[in-house]
């Protein structure tokens, strides 16, 4: 890691709670002991967290961005080759160039290579699930993947989530850092998830990537886009 | 006056994401671990360590801990002690093996800035990580003094001097009579 300090001017707005899911969602069975109760302390942004870590691309192998590639052992992944792209902007539609991305997801048939994960599904030797990469200078992201399926878990009777995408981002601050799931479009399962369905509506339509013919690649693979808005700088006074 | 943009909402890190957060198991590459800190890296060496518990006090294990600091001149600059991740273990423990952070804020005490990431999370959480040696800088920092006395111990990682080293303690209460101070920040 290159620990550099972006520029630190300015203050970034809030997080805004009319976006992102409230800590208790008691449909989620989790949170329910995992929610912080008490009111959150408002805090003044110092250096200390205006600041934040950069990633060069001494932090990423060649392959790290194409999952497609980076987990072979003895032949390629199984599944429906997929390329997801977009844009990452601040609030003011500015691009965040030059951030890391890191994706996690489960493979074709819905499991994960982690060891906890019991499914009843077939691993693929060749499917890692898990990927990086930067944005570019207008901010734009590229992967390339399997899309992932659907698979059960033990919230409710027969819950199953919904196909996913997990993205974490740095940004320029510790402030911005943003761990989301991207969905599919049309996904039955959208509406009975928990998960999804902790963000406020209105919010959660935003997960959704799109499905795009001109990001399909011919004869190739499939092509969505997700963009992602981080918090933003506020908007600093006109001095005089 | 452009239109703003909504923030993309937050969602839970889930159960899995061990293999792509801290692969080393996997046999991986990590993009951050718990080590800050090189051998000759200027600066008191420490260790930060705890245990994240949910609202009935138990253990959690499906937890990831990420700080971000300065180094011991109060400076955030390359090659010095900065951004760290750990997963908690089968007993919900973390740790970081660092340097003592400079103030690196005019008028505010050394302290690390934390965010706690966990399944049923489905936003993850701000603190801040005091030092219990530095009684008079906690004293007028002005972010402790914005929280309530009876909490303010939350905050405070708790020095120890064993036989490996310096060892500053602290336990991260997600929920719970001793939940810790989280910050809308």
């Amino acid at each position: 890691m290159d620990t550099v300090v972006h520029e630190t001017e300015g203050d970034f707005g809030p997080r805004d709670w009319a976006q992102h899911p409230p800590y208790l969602s008691p449909l989620y069975k989790s949170t329910v002991l995992r929610s912080p109760r008490k009111p959150l302390i408002p805090m003044k942004q110092g250096l200390s967290v205006r600041s934040g870590p950069v990633f060069g691309q001494d932090s990423l192998d060649p392959l790290d961005h194409d999952l497609t590639k980076n987990g072979r052992v003895n032949g390629e992944p199984i599944g429906e080759r997929m390329i997801v792209t977009g844009r990452v902007l601040d609030e003011s539609g500015r691009p965040v160039p030059h951030t890391l991305l890191e994706i996690w997801q489960a493979n074709a048939c819905g499991r994960y290579v982690h060891r906890w994960d019991q499914h009843d599904a077939p691993l693929d030797p060749n499917f890692f699930g898990a990927g990086r990469c930067l944005t570019d200078a207008e901010g734009r992201y590229r992967f390339t993947t399997i899309k992932p399926g659907a698979y059960p878990w033990g919230n409710h009777h027969n819950a199953w989530r919904p196909a996913h995408i997990h993205f974490s981002l740095f940004g320029p601050s510790f402030l911005t850092r943003l761990v989301t799931q991207m969905y599919f479009p049309g996904d039955p399962l959208l509406p009975l998830d928990p998960i999804y369905n902790g963000v406020p509506e209105g919010a959660r339509e935003l997960l959704v990537s799109r499905f795009s013919i001109d990001v399909t690649e011919p004869v190739w693979a499939l092509g969505y886009e997700f963009d992602i808005v981080l918090r933003g700088r506020q908007a600093t006074p006109m001095e005089g | 006056m452009s239109q703003m943009l909504k923030q993309t909402p937050s969602q839970t890190v889930g159960p899995y994401f061990a293999y792509a957060w801290t692969p080393e198991l996997y046999g991986r590459r990590p993009l951050a671990t718990n080590r800050l800190a090189t051998r000759d890296m200027p600066g008191e060496h420490i260790r930060i360590e705890g245990t994240v518990h949910d609202g009935e006090g138990q253990i959690v294990r499906d937890c990831v801990v990420e700080i971000w600091q300065a180094g011991a001149d109060g400076r955030h600059a390359p090659g010095a002690a900065g951004f760290g991740r750990c997963g908690t273990d089968d007993q919900g423990r973390y740790f970081f093996d660092t340097v003592k952070p400079g103030a690196c804020d005019e008028g505010h005490a050394p302290h690390i800035a934390v965010a706690v990431f966990a399944r049923g999370m489905l936003s993850h959480a701000f603190t801040r990580l005091h030092f219990s040696d530095e009684t008079a800088a906690n004293a007028a920092d002005p972010v402790l003094a914005t929280v309530p006395a009876d909490r303010r111990d939350t905050l405070i990682a708790k020095r120890a001097e064993v036989p490996g080293g310096v060892v500053y303690r602290f336990d991260i209460h997600i929920q719970g009579e001793r939940e810790t101070v989280f910050f809308d920040c």
